[in-house]
């Protein structure tokens, strides 16, 4: 294989980007509509995190002072929602539409029309779900996870909307999977074997299987939720002989790989960055290869462990709790890793790496919260209590969103030509660390202490652990608007960055300069082992 | 237009940015927002106005035509190299597997509602307390008798298949035939790949023509079936999960037989005009993969839905 980029010769633009708007509606490049992705995230982020103070806002004391539970119930179903198909996916698949091309040697990803449409899918999309707030009988109320028959039977009209907007973003994520995975598979430079591969690329490919294996099923949950709703069947009504436990099985197989499909990129962006800023190659890169494949098969047979309540045979209790352990063992592996990565390492501290480094601690809390959840016994009673809400966004929060924080702080020189201001990061990286942990350490404890999760009140013996936690909320919202401040006044007035930002960064984006060029390799680069593996 | 004789073909065709995408992303919007007001205003005993919806659809129609053509202009023009070819393959094959998963959603609720649910509501089983709720109710398959016939009236009759000794009502038995027609059109769709390879443009027309053919005659049997369910066997949407489960496998791969049938009436329309050659036929080629795809959904659907 040798690509080199198509010189059309009638085209003036074939070498840089289209002038004004039209450049980015029109666009084919990976790298404009990586950048389109990353804003659409981002804006997502602060409408999701608006959503979020908004119920923080409210349970910082009890009783009711700002909304009605009707509004409640709509702000934390949307807040998951934005959060979960609006910000975190997108940004995962923007860096991966920066990196992947400049990762494996090839001039853009392989559909690149395609990969615009999928973009462009969303802000319909979640223009059409965030409407839905504003129409008669209001939004969404039933749940990010829309278990029926709350969001059938008893759903506001506006949940066809909602339906079909689903519906897109899971056409937008097949789209960019496929783009991912032919980009991977039939576009690397010469000499980049599948295990010289940099395992941001790794991760993706994999999670870009289980998008491609898991969307579908989404869809058709809430196809089956629109012809319950809208043509009289009875999927999940059992006076029809249907049942509403089948749409929570349903979600769930979709919903828990969904799950790592917000990690899995996760995990490859911190193996780029902890080796770089430890100047030692990765440790056990073939184990973290297996490892991350072992994952994302367990991520199959685990669904069930979200609904050990509702009601199952003792058999697929057992089954559900032992499989769902088994996932420790390859996380583990990675964790491990990742510290004998850094053992012995010449480390330095810059903002991407203290991002990382928080990531391995606080993601492993989350994960440890996750073994206790699946302990079936013990999981009657924390299901459904904030000890639930505090495990998913000590994975979430400084899990999948300090990788994100990390690469963008990581590649932003690649990127912009440009570097961040070390300062301003690191007063960023405090303010969010300190920030995440007052808001979610002390739902640990309201939630073992029986406080339940979606409710707008609540009893009197919870208001101190609120009160801290809503605290730390508005210190995490605002430093992430602080976030935005550093990015723009880095963008006007950084200083110039060289190719290798990094001294101890590898791989064959950091053999381009900075910025990188509009077309990444015009002709495919020789692949050497001591860059590509570090 | 470039002439393919000065093309490199080392190059990796990225083609110039384009007006498609996001008009076709603007045309899904209006069509879906505008079904969904539709479907609000009849569920609330409204008439529905299909207005908007229309709009979108052929605004979709538009750019899906405008699309396909550039990408075949591109490749008549000879800028598509063999990897952009392979970047294809890989794209159809991974969109058939997510095709595949979303019957997988169906057919994993059918196999879940037949050896769990209905048992259990019938009082089987480890969950058989749930009995207590329609005692009455009796765990059979196809569920004739609903749980609760007042919500959901039951079925007249199911669409299930005769006993296989008997011969004389399956030669009355309409899936049986779809089944037959269904299977060779997946022979005809190959032998026509042949002609292709054999450069027989007279053989692939004939072949193609056959496919489209026996597709159309399985989708009006289809249509005939649903009108008999319908208006004599009293079998509907609404008649409780046997109807939900039967309309929407049967359903959504009738969509999905209209689709490949529209797909390979483009292809034949292509093969009218000389598009294709042994070494450059992706669009023949996607289509009859597509075509197996479905063939193979409906065996599939003929033993789970109609026979066991």
């Amino acid at each position: 294989m040798s690509e080199v980029i198509h010189a059309d010769h009638h085209d003036d633009h074939a070498h840089g980007p289209e002038k004004g708007l039209k450049r980015w509606l029109f666009t084919t490049n990976h790298k404009d509509i990586g950048t389109l992705y990353l804003w659409f995230s981002f804006a997502m982020f602060l409408v999701g995190g608006v959503l979020a103070l908004v119920i923080r806002a409210e349970l910082f004391q009890p009783g009711l002072q700002f909304v009605q539970p009707e509004f409640f119930n709509q702000m934390t179903t949307n807040h998951g929602l934005i959060m979960v198909f609006g910000a975190i996916m997108p940004a995962f698949v923007g860096l991966a539409n920066w990196l992947i091309p400049m990762q494996v040697g090839a001039p853009d990803m392989a559909l690149p029309r395609m990969n615009n449409l999928s973009f462009w899918i969303l802000p319909f999309a979640f223009g059409m779900m965030i409407s839905t707030l504003f129409m008669e009988g209001g939004g969404p109320n039933f749940g990010w996870t829309f278990y029926a028959p709350l969001s059938t039977t008893y759903a506001p009209p506006s949940v066809t909307y909602f339906i079909f907007a689903v519906h897109l973003m899971g056409a937008s994520s097949i789209m960019g999977s496929i783009n991912i995975i032919a980009t991977i598979l039939n576009m690397r430079a010469p000499g980049m074997t599948l295990m010289k591969m940099p395992m941001f690329v790794w991760t993706w490919l994999i999670t870009a299987y289980l998008l491609i294996a898991v969307m579908p099923v989404l869809a058709g949950a809430v196809t089956m939720m629109l012809f319950d709703i809208h043509f009289g069947t009875s999927f999940f009504n059992a006076a029809g002989g249907g049942d509403p436990v089948m749409f929570q099985h349903i979600f769930w197989f979709f919903g828990h790989p969904e799950v790592y499909i917000m990690i899995l990129p996760a995990f490859g962006i911190v193996s780029h960055i902890i080796p770089a800023f430890a100047r030692k190659r990765l440790f056990g890169y073939t184990s973290m290869v297996y490892a991350v494949a072992s994952i994302a098969f367990l991520s199959f047979i685990v669904w069930a462990h979200h609904m050990f309540t509702v009601g199952m045979p003792l058999a697929g209790q057992l089954f559900f709790m032992y499989s769902t352990m088994l996932i420790a063992v390859p996380t583990g592996v990675k964790v491990f890793n990742w510290i004998s990565t850094m053992w012995r390492g010449s480390m330095t501290f810059e903002t991407p790496m203290l991002f990382a480094i928080a990531f391995v601690v606080l993601f492993t809390m989350g994960g440890f919260s996750g073994l206790m959840l699946a302990i079936t016994p013990v999981d009657y009673q924390y299901h459904d209590t904030y000890f639930v809400v505090a495990h998913f966004h000590y994975v979430l929060v400084p899990g999948a969103l300090f990788s994100i924080i990390a690469a963008v702080y990581f590649w932003f020189p690649k990127w912009t030509g440009k570097m961040y201001d070390e300062t301003l990061g690191k007063i960023h990286f405090w303010l969010s660390f300190v920030g995440v942990n007052v808001t979610f350490f002390p739902q640990h404890f309201s939630g073992l202490a029986g406080m339940p999760r979606r409710i707008p009140d609540y009893p009197l013996q919870f208001a101190d652990f609120n009160m801290i936690s809503s605290v730390g909320a508005f210190i995490f919202g605002l430093s992430q608007v602080f976030f935005l401040y550093v990015i723009i006044k880095s963008l006007r007035s950084g200083a110039p960055a060289t190719g290798r930002s990094w001294e101890g960064a590898k791989g064959l984006e950091w053999t381009l300069p900075s910025p990188a060029p509009y077309h990444s390799f015009t002709q495919p680069p020789v692949v050497k082992d001591e860059e590509v593996l570090g | 237009m470039a002439n393919s004789a000065d093309v490199d073909k080392s190059i990796y065709y990225v083609p110039e940015s384009g007006w498609y995408p996001v008009f076709l992303a603007f045309g899904l919007m209006l069509t879906v927002t505008g079904l969904a007001g539709w479907l609000n205003d009849v569920s609330a005993g409204g008439t529905g106005d299909a207005t908007q919806s229309t709009i979108g659809f052929a605004i979709v129609a538009l750019v899906l035509y405008s699309w396909f053509a550039k990408v075949i202009e591109e490749n008549t023009a000879g800028l598509n190299n063999e990897s952009v070819q392979k970047s294809y393959v890989w794209g159809m094959g991974w969109f058939i597997f997510s095709e595949v998963m979303f019957f997988a959603a169906f057919f994993g609720a059918l196999f879940y509602v037949r050896s769990f649910v209905v048992p259990w509501l019938g009082g089987e089983g480890d969950k058989g307390i749930s009995n207590y709720l329609w005692p009455a109710f009796e765990a059979t398959w196809p569920v004739v008798q609903n749980p609760d016939p007042a919500l959901f009236a039951n079925p007249g009759e199911s669409m299930q298949a005769p006993g296989v000794t008997d011969v004389s009502a399956w030669t009355a038995y309409l899936p049986f035939y779809n089944t037959v027609i269904l299977l060779s059109s997946s022979v005809t769709v190959h032998f026509a790949h042949d002609a292709i390879k054999s450069q027989n443009r007279q053989k692939l027309i004939g072949w193609l023509g056959l496919t489209v053919l026996l597709g159309a005659i399985f989708l009006v049997l289809q249509v005939e079936e649903y009108i008999h369910a319908y208006t004599e066997l009293g079998l509907t949407l609404g008649s409780g999960i046997y109807g939900s489960t039967f309309f929407i496998l049967t359903g959504f791969h009738g969509f999905h037989v209209t689709l490949g049938t529209f797909m390979l009436l483009i292809q034949l329309f292509r093969a009218i005009k000389g598009h294709f050659s042994p070494k450059d036929c992706f669009g023949f080629e996607a289509s009859s993969w597509y075509w197996h795809f479905v063939d193979v959904v409906w065996v599939g659907l003929f033993f789970f839905v109609y026979v066991f």
